[in-house]
């Protein structure tokens, strides 16, 4: 078992490696929903089945999707040019030091957490869904109303308005 | 039944949000930043689900499910909003619409 | 009684204060209401207590009130207290009768002026200040209402202050009078430091005692008053300014630099006429400077264009005479001369505001002429203030006043023969230059047009003061013309009577070669500039001429030796370190503002970095504690 959780995490650290330093957008995002799937099979592994279903269908079924279509509309990616324009490897060392500072600190603090306990329970659906309709009621009706409103901003931020100009500002 | 040390989880976690945030800083086109912020957030919630399993309890994964809700809802507002400044600037560079910046 | 004394400088600081708050809102007719009734009133007030007041003579020779306390701080005690004898009732009735013909004037004369209620709220501010000045108790209350007539002096020369040479004129004024009064402080200072108050009687009586005749305290002490009183009343070396400040509306020329504040000086000299007799050093120089601005004056009058600037020179002159007069220890001939002076020199600025104001604001008498049939009231007025100036004899007033101070030129104690040639020659010059006056501007072609007529109330106060200035001289007729005292009878009460020398000149010889000198000036006048101005050709372009135009040059002189230096001074040190600090402080924040400006470039990118490092701070050093 513990042979499947390295071998994914590998995979997730590899794809998103490959992600962030992609030149051609779609690969990228194919790259990110590969290092997602990979992610999804440590949730598994961690015994969260029902989550891990979640973040396959939510997650790299759908947001991802989102993020693929805008690309495809937007009609980028086709051309790398300004892609390694941009990306030169200079631009890398500052986040990276700054990466490893915030990674040595978090070491640091994971120092004092406790070892796990023995016993291995997987957690099923019907749990979290009676947590969350029972004790959680409240933040999933604002998480729907949440959506809602996300819903209308999108559309409302999506609409293309066309530019009228009044006659009486018009040039002839 | 898994045995990796929480340490070794928590530091892949860690790695993994490290990664989104170097990605962030370095790439210039929004698409590639908004992405960037995605890993962040899945490896916020990869947290949570190792906080669940170490305590054996749902809420972990109750949070989960939480920041997908909000993540999804976000990923569909902030790409709106790149579409409409596309449309403005004809570009995605993130530091061409600098428009608010100190005129002096 | 005493709250007549009270009232009369308080009603028209009433008005300044009704007319200031609530000027914009009321109309004009209601403005002159107040303006020239609080005037009217005071006048009125004035001549109830001047009633009083002659009634109860020769018992009681003053009246005191105390309004209230103002300091009382260790050995400094002064209060708001005044007080009425002959010498302030004299001055009160001039102000008070005078200021209301001149405020009722300026009802017609400022009626097209946009700012009417600010005109009469300084008008009565002026009123206010003067008559504290005269009615002061105090050389402290005096000392307020002098700054007060200053301070009005400069807001009403520069009354119409969209102009520039205004605002420089009253500056001028200001500056040059502030050198006056800063001696004159320096000179209060010195008398309540040695004798412990600022009673006015007091100190007198004071000095009358502890201090010898002619020690050099008592002498630094009056030559400083005598500072003040100079600029004041614009004699030389600080007689600069009222030529310049004519630059300001008629009625403010006629009231303040014609009838009330340049005599304040006159007014102070005479109040304080015990000290000066501690100094006869003091008084002789009193003298001279009379004799010798009267003379300077008298020549440079001769010589201008504009018509106020000549009575402005022609004011300096008279009170010259006035100043002639303390000097030789003439009291009551000093302020007789006033009196009658202020009447007739209110008569011809009003009636020169009249002329002004008539052709279009034309100031200059060689583009005026032949106004006699044009405006025949005005004319006559202004031959009668003239005639007055001029001492035309036994029928002016001007006559019988200025022929008094000639006579006591020279036969008082302190009198001489050259004191009187000046007089004479001064004489003979003012006769010629008013009648040059008169020839140009109201006889030969005329050269501009009349545009409109003056109304009643313009002409009635012209009337007035012109019957004024020839009656006014019969209340002091000298011993050879029927001897009437009724004035220096009236002023003696407060004033001491003028010491004549022994060996006696007949005054009647002294007063026919006077009236000689007049009528010879009046006929020279008349050959020169209405029968024959040719002759006077070549002397209308010479250098003379010119010197004497500029003042005999004292401007000049002035701005080379103070006016020069310290602009230069200022010049060089344009960037001492206080200005360094002013600068520095302003550049501190704009190169902040601009440092911090870099951080605002508007790039997400740097932003988020931002962010991040700042995390990385908190978090490494949470982490290590």
């Amino acid at each position: 078992m513990n042979l499947f959780f390295y071998l994914a995490a590998a995979i997730a650290l590899i794809s998103t490696i490959m992600a962030i330093s992609g030149r051609n957008a779609i690969h990228s995002l194919l790259f990110l929903i590969l290092s997602l799937l990979a992610v999804s099979v440590i949730f598994y592994l961690l015994n969260a089945p029902f989550i891990a279903a979640l973040e396959v269908i939510i997650y790299a079924g759908a947001i991802m999707v989102l993020f693929i279509f805008v690309t495809m509309m937007l009609n980028i990616g086709t051309e790398g040019s300004t892609e390694k324009k941009w990306l030169n490897p200079r631009m890398w060392i500052i986040p990276s030091i700054l990466a490893a500072i915030l990674f040595t600190d978090f070491i640091l603090a994971i120092k004092h957490v406790p070892a796990s306990p023995s016993v291995d329970q997987v957690i099923l659906p019907k749990q979290v869904g009676i947590s969350l309709f029972s004790t959680y009621l409240l933040a999933v009706e604002i998480a729907a109303i949440l959506l809602m409103a996300g819903v209308i901003g999108a559309y409302h931020l999506g609409s293309q308005k066309k530019k009228v100009t009044h006659r009486f500002l018009k040039k002839n | 039944m898994l045995t990796v040390p929480v340490d070794i989880q928590l530091l892949f976690a860690g790695i993994l949000f490290l990664l989104g945030l170097i990605g962030l800083l370095v790439r210039r086109n929004m698409i590639f930043m908004l992405m960037s912020i995605e890993i962040m957030f899945n490896s916020a919630g990869l947290v949570f689900i190792i906080a669940s399993t170490h305590w054996k309890q749902p809420d972990g994964q109750v949070m989960f499910i939480f920041i997908l809700a909000v993540t999804a809802v976000e990923v569909a507002i902030a790409l709106a909003l790149i579409l409409q400044v596309y449309h403005h600037f004809k570009t995605l560079d993130a530091d061409s619409v600098n428009k608010l910046k100190d005129h002096n | 009684m005493t709250t007549y004394i009270a009232l009369i400088p308080a009603i028209p600081l009433l008005g300044f204060l009704v007319l200031a708050l609530f000027g914009q809102k009321l109309t004009r007719k209601t403005i002159g209401y107040i303006g020239a009734g609080s005037v009217g009133i005071v006048a009125l007030l004035t001549l109830i207590a001047g009633i009083g007041f002659l009634k109860s003579l020769p018992q009681v020779k003053s009246y005191s009130v105390v309004i209230w306390e103002w300091i009382n701080a260790g050995n400094l005690k002064a209060d708001i207290s005044f007080s009425l004898d002959a010498l302030s009732l004299v001055f009160c009735f001039v102000i008070t009768f005078v200021g209301f013909l001149i405020h009722v004037y300026s009802i017609e004369f400022m009626a097209k002026d946009e700012g009417f209620s600010r005109f009469f709220a300084y008008m009565n501010l002026f009123v206010g200040s003067m008559l504290i000045l005269v009615l002061a108790d105090n050389i402290l209350l005096l000392y307020l209402g002098w700054e007060g007539v200053g301070l009005c002096s400069y807001l009403l020369i520069g009354f119409w202050y969209k102009e520039p040479v205004n605002g420089y004129a009253a500056r001028k004024a200001f500056i040059i009078t502030r050198i006056g009064d800063t001696a004159m402080i320096i000179g209060i200072f010195i008398l309540f430091l040695s004798f412990g108050t600022v009673n006015i009687n007091d100190l007198m009586q004071q000095a009358s005692e502890k201090w010898v005749a002619g020690s050099s305290i008592a002498v630094i002490t009056a030559a400083l008053l005598l500072g003040g009183a100079l600029g004041k009343s614009a004699q030389l070396p600080l007689q600069t300014w009222l030529p310049d400040a004519m630059a300001g509306p008629s009625p403010v020329s006629a009231l303040i630099h014609a009838a009330t504040m340049v005599t304040a000086g006159v007014y102070l000299i005479a109040r304080t006429h015990i000290l000066f007799s501690l100094a006869p050093i003091v008084q002789t120089a009193i003298a001279i400077i009379g004799a010798t601005t009267l003379l300077v004056a008298g020549f440079s009058a001769l010589t201008q264009h504009d018509l106020k600037r000549i009575l402005a020179y022609s004011t300096i002159s008279q009170i010259g005479y006035m100043f002639l007069a303390l000097g030789v220890g003439a009291w009551s001939a000093a302020v007789f001369h006033f009196m009658i002076h202020a009447f007739f020199k209110a008569l011809l600025f009003l009636a020169a505001g009249v002329v002004i104001l008539v052709l279009s604001e034309e100031h200059d008498i060689t583009k005026m002429g032949g106004l006699r049939k044009k405006m025949p009231v005005v004319f006559m007025t202004f031959l009668i203030g003239s005639a007055s100036l001029s001492a035309l004899p036994l029928i002016t007033a001007g006559f019988y006043s200025k022929d008094a101070i000639l006579w006591y030129s020279i036969s008082s104690e302190t009198g001489s023969v050259l004191l009187w040639i000046a007089g004479i020659t001064g004489a003979f010059l003012t006769a010629l230059y008013s009648f040059r006056m008169i020839f140009i501007t109201f006889f030969g072609e005329a050269k501009t047009q009349p545009a409109f007529l003056p109304g009643k109330m313009m002409t009635i106060p012209l009337i007035i003061l012109a019957v004024l200035s020839v009656i006014g001289g019969f209340v002091e007729l000298p011993q050879s013309l029927g001897e009437i005292h009724l004035f220096s009878n009236l002023v003696d009460n407060t004033l001491p009577a003028v010491v004549v020398k022994e060996a006696g000149h007949s005054e009647i010889l002294f007063q026919a070669i006077s009236a000689i000198i007049v009528l010879a000036g009046i006929y020279l006048a008349y050959i020169v500039y209405l029968k024959k101005p040719a002759l006077l050709e070549s002397f209308n372009h010479s250098r003379l001429n010119k010197f004497f135009e500029k003042g005999w040059g004292f401007d000049k002189l002035y701005d080379m030796i103070f006016v020069k230096p310290v602009v230069w001074l200022s010049e060089i040190d344009k960037d001492d370190i206080f200005d360094w600090l002013n600068i520095g402080i302003s550049r501190l924040a704009l190169l902040t503002n601009r440092l911090l400006g870099i951080t605002q470039n508007g790039k997400l990118r740097w932003y988020v970095m931002s962010f991040t490092i700042g995390i990385v701070l908190i978090l490494t050093y949470m982490v290590l504690r």
